[in-house]
């Protein structure tokens, strides 16, 4: 689906910049985009998350998977300081966007997200929801917002769709526009929260090949998932959270395939024996691409 | 089919005749009482109303323009107030309770003493640049009002599910950019009908100037009955107030009838 250079390549070429010089001053090993360093976050005396680390390099895709109440939700809201951390620090390129002094409005500039139910702006257009960061916040004239906003669309397939209202779409395809919404400022790092828990099963596929589309362009994602198949085939690094903390993390086939704690092969079984597919659970993906 | 359509026609018939009974029984009841012929000469005398017409017209322009001025006035004032009232930062604390309680004491002070407070309690200051006391009047109209209508607004912003401010502050949106882009028009179109319904409200009260001096409309009919011992000027005024109520009441009902559609659609989504 990818055509040409999109916009997510320019960023790229950007950062590798950006990265080349921090190479020089801090030896070899190049900034990573994210870096979470004991991060703690208590709701009401519960504690959500509980000393988590987790970095993130440029171009990786991290999936986190765990049961519910685990933290993967929170910790991505934390990222975006949609809530703030109780104690250790996010740093996004290097800098601490935890630090109070930090305006979170231009880290999230720099952080793109997309909720489990979408959150389009039902009073705005297809268009409106998506050129409205980039007017409003990076300054753009209606004319170059639009245009660009038309070039996302073209890119998922939603050209048709631009003058219609949220109401009037589907769930994959308004889960789709939240993603262009997200992805049209050019964020460093794009986080994906349960993005296809809402969705009818048939229109899971869609919206799951818009994703590998932009792993395959290079973008940095973070996404939180019940997907297992969806995790095994787009993931670079599977981290399992358990108790606010990621307790194991490898690439796909070791994590899904040949996990080491009891707790991750505990809750792998369960969710596999709830999609009564094979452990891989290839089928759920591969029917929900097909219309 | 056929079936159908006899007992559409049947009750659009039953409805008609019994409207027509009630109207009958209350006109008989009416124009046979013992005083009708006294009550007939005192409010329903069409020689005085058409000798006083002009009067209460020129009166009641005074309290269109009035009307005008004090629903901008009253809308503006009432979603400042809103907006004070749902910040969040704790920095903000002391404004919110000068905002709580403002909706507090306005909503329970009746309008009429807030009106003598003003119109007769300011000019007794004696300050210099005292205002005329239709703009007193006018304030006290807009203190009163802005009240309820901060009430409405904030229930409107409240309205509007969290998560659309944590998407729009997620897009790098500044809490500013949030209520304006994103909050604000969605918690108006929320409760545009009772906005529409309270400024009706006011559209009536606005007829209380008239207990400062100024000659509106009900002044109007208040000096023509002083003159003639007749009350059909006030009638006169009441119809034409009901008049004037018309067109913002039908816009009030139209209104809501697409609100209530739009939400039962979202409903079916």
């Amino acid at each position: 689906m990818v055509t040409g250079p999109g916009p997510l390549r320019e960023s790229g070429a950007v950062n590798e910049a950006s990265t080349v010089d921090a190479a020089s001053t801090v030896e070899e090993k190049p900034t990573p985009v994210l870096e979470c360093r004991s991060v703690r976050k208590v709701f009401r005396g519960t504690t959500v998350l509980d000393g988590l680390n987790l970095t993130v390099a440029e171009h990786d895709v991290v999936v986190l998977i765990g049961a519910s109440g685990s933290g993967k939700s929170t910790l991505l809201r934390c990222i975006n300081l949609l809530e703030t951390v109780d104690d250790g620090d996010i740093l996004l390129d290097g800098e601490e966007i935890t630090d109070p002094r930090v305006n979170p409005d231009k880290v999230r500039q720099r952080i793109g997200i997309v909720f489990q139910a979408f959150n389009l702006f039902p009073h705005l257009s297809v268009l409106d929801n998506i050129t409205l960061a980039p007017r409003r916040v990076h300054g753009k004239s209606r004319a170059e917002a639009e245009e660009q906003a038309y070039a996302w669309l073209d890119r998922v397939g939603l050209r048709s769709h631009a003058k219609e209202y949220p109401d009037r779409l589907s769930g994959g395809q308004q889960q789709r526009v939240a993603i262009v919404r997200a992805l049209v400022n050019n964020p460093r790092l794009l986080l994906l929260d349960e993005v296809t828990s809402a969705l009818d099963p048939q229109l899971v596929g869609e919206v799951l090949a818009t994703i590998r589309d932009l792993r395959d362009a290079g973008t940095t994602m973070i996404i939180a998932t019940h997907e297992m198949s969806f995790a095994r085939r787009v993931a670079d690094r599977v981290c399992f959270l358990d108790g606010g903390s990621i307790v194991e993390e490898g690439p796909p086939e070791q994590v899904l395939g040949d996990p080491q704690l009891p707790r991750t092969r505990a809750f792998l079984q369960q969710v596999t024996s709830l999609r009564d597919g094979s452990p891989g659970g290839a089928a759920a993906v591969g029917s929900g691409e097909r219309p | 089919m056929a079936y159908r359509r006899r007992q559409t026609i049947r009750s659009v018939i039953t409805a008609a005749i019994s409207t027509l009974c009630v109207g009958l029984l209350l006109g008989f009841t009416i124009v046979n009482a013992p005083g009708w012929d006294r009550v007939q000469a005192r409010f329903f005398d069409a020689e005085v109303a058409w000798r006083y017409l002009p009067a209460i017209l020129k009166g009641l322009w005074l309290n269109v323009r009035l009307l005008v001025f004090c629903a901008i006035g009253a809308l503006a004032l009432g979603l400042a107030i809103a907006l004070v009232r749902t910040l969040r930062p704790s920095v903000f604390f002391p404004l919110r309770v000068l905002a709580t309680s403002y909706t507090y004491v306005f909503r329970g002070a009746p309008l009429i003493i807030v009106l003598y407070l003003f119109v007769f309690g300011v000019p007794g200051l004696r300050l210099q640049g005292t205002p005329s006391v239709l703009v007193l009047g006018g304030i006290a109209l807009v203190i009163t009002y802005s009240a309820y209508l901060a009430e409405v607004f904030r229930a409107g912003i409240e309205s509007v599910h969290p998560s659309q401010r944590a998407a729009a502050r997620s897009l790098g949106l500044t809490y500013r950019q949030t209520m304006r882009y994103v909050v604000l028009p969605q918690a108006v179109r929320r409760v545009a009908p009772p906005i529409l319904n309270d400024l009706v409200a006011l559209q009536k009260d606005v007829g209380l100037i008239s207990l400062a001096g100024p000659v509106d409309a009900i002044r109007a009919a208040q000096i023509g009955t002083a003159e003639t011992f007749d009350y059909t000027p006030y009638v006169v005024a009441g119809v034409l107030f009901v008049l004037l109520a018309i067109p913002l009441v039908a816009v009030t009902d139209a209104v809501t009838v697409r609100a209530a559609r739009r939400q039962s659609a979202e409903g079916a989504w």
